[in-house]
């Protein structure tokens, strides 16, 4: 492990994609582009699956280049992310469906 | 000194080791935590070639962002089930230090970017660590607990100004928040303070204070203003408008209603909402600001041990502990949660301020 190569202009890119990507999502949320905001698609705006993608970006970004994950074995990736990932979207997936559910049903017996 | 002398039993141990059977090496390396081997670095199978530390802060790592992922689905979910009624972010976190000019997202950008730069100079303590350059990886961790500090530092003034309110609100019966707002020259809406609207008539009430009552009672506070003032002076001014939270979903805008409407709706007034607790907030529904403590909360937390754990590492680098051991691993595993806890502010920036 000791002297091995150093990454270092490879960090820097990475911390300039991440900056140029944290600006744009910037631009995004203040300037709110109308035709984005108010179109619908697969049950948000595109303005908000804009904000996830590059988030999802960011983060990959993180994990694999600030993280090391690219520099682990192989199994020691999948083990961290494949349990992540199922779990997170296995939960996000659910709790949303009802939140819209709760939506449709408790709300309107409430007004 | 005592690191020393540890140092030295270490090499005593791994001599004497040599001369035990193969048996006795393994029964050994199971039991006992492994003098064998060098402080910290865990067993010597290294299983999918990371030591027993880096798999288990990874680990770790993955149950810890099931924590957030829980708290931030469960945010998700009141969302959903109020979609027509939550806040807009961009109406609620507009404020920049040294300014009043209403500026969304700009303090948060800047959060951010100090969360990034404080990865980076983490990523890079790690790189100079394999070069076991002790100098850089010196000044690189102290890059990252200013930044670190300066990111807490910007987050308790975000809470402050959470917290002390800015324009204020009038709550209704039924708990909805009410806005005041103004159309400027060019028919846009703003919100304008009850400050700048409320009379000033019938103001009996005063702060009891030590010298002007009794010396043994406190009371925490008067609102500075009371419901009957806000109420005569919205009279006063008929240019002035009710911001309801009712979300307009086709503009994604918050409904405005004025005249008649308006009237009826104060008829329900309950009390003065200024700034915000776990009970009420001036910014629109309770569980808002309830998650919004939390989950920021949570994640403050965070950055708050992480800046303790480099701090611990800062002066182990320092002192030449890892010189000592041969290899700067333990940077790499605070690096990692380091990197976690700017992971997750990726994803509570996209969730509370961007969505």
């Amino acid at each position: 492990m000791a002297h091995a190569e150093s990454h270092t202009s490879l960090i820097w890119k990475v911390f300039a994609l991440l900056s140029v990507i944290t600006l744009v999502e910037v631009l995004f949320g203040i300037y709110k582009p109308t035709s984005l905001k108010l179109n619908t698609i697969l049950g948000t705006t595109y303005l908000n699956w804009i904000f996830l993608i590059l988030t999802l970006v960011k983060a990959y970004y993180i994990a694999w280049y600030f993280m090391h994950l690219k520099e682990e074995k192989k199994w020691l990736r999948r083990s961290v992310v494949w349990a992540a990932t199922f779990l997170i979207v296995y939960l996000s997936f659910f709790l949303l469906y009802e939140g819209s559910a709760l939506y449709d049903s408790v709300n309107l017996l409430f007004k | 000194m005592l690191i020393q002398s540890k140092f030295l039993s270490l090499l005593f141990l791994k001599k004497r080791k040599a001369n035990f059977n193969q048996k006795t090496t393994i029964y050994m390396d199971a039991t006992i935590p492994n003098q064998s081997t060098r402080a910290n670095e865990g067993s010597v199978e290294k299983p999918l070639n990371a030591s027993y530390g880096k798999m288990m802060m990874w680990f770790f790592l993955v149950s810890d962002a099931l924590t957030f992922s829980g708290f931030l689905g469960a945010y998700g979910l009141m969302r959903y089930k109020f979609i027509d009624t939550w806040p807009i972010a961009d109406e609620v976190f507009t404020h920049v230090p040294f300014t009043h000019t209403p500026m969304p997202m700009i303090y948060v950008a800047f959060m951010t970017f100090v969360l990034i730069f404080s990865s980076v100079t983490m990523v890079l303590a790690v790189d100079a660590g394999h070069q076991m350059n002790k100098k850089k990886v010196t000044l690189y961790m102290l890059l990252t607990i200013i930044g670190g500090l300066i990111f807490l530092g910007s987050q308790a003034w975000e809470w402050k100004h959470f917290i002390n309110g800015d324009k204020g609100a009038i709550q209704l019966n039924n708990g909805e928040i009410i806005q005041f707002v103004k159309k400027d020259a060019t028919g846009i809406y703003h919100q304008v303070s009850l400050e700048s609207f409320a009379s000033h008539t019938n103001n009996e009430r005063v702060q009891h204070t030590k010298s002007n009552g009794l010396w043994f009672k406190k009371e925490a506070g008067v609102a500075p203003i009371s419901l009957e003032q806000v109420l005569e002076g919205f009279k006063k001014h008929p240019e002035l408008a009710l911001k309801t939270e009712q979300i307009d979903l086709k503009l994604r805008e918050k409904i405005v209603v004025t005249g008649n409407e308006a009237t009826k709706l104060l008829a329900n007034s309950k009390q003065v909402v200024i700034g915000a607790n776990l009970k009420v907030n001036e910014y629109g529904k309770t569980l808002f600001g309830d998650f919004f403590f939390f989950i920021t909360g949570f994640h403050g937390f965070h950055v708050l041990s992480g800046i303790l754990i480099n701090i611990i590492i800062f002066f182990n680098v320092i002192l030449g502990t890892y010189e000592r051991r041969g290899h700067y691993e333990m940077v790499e595993k605070v690096g990692l949660y380091w990197h976690f806890v700017d992971l997750v502010w990726v994803f509570v920036f996209t969730f509370f301020y961007l969505v």
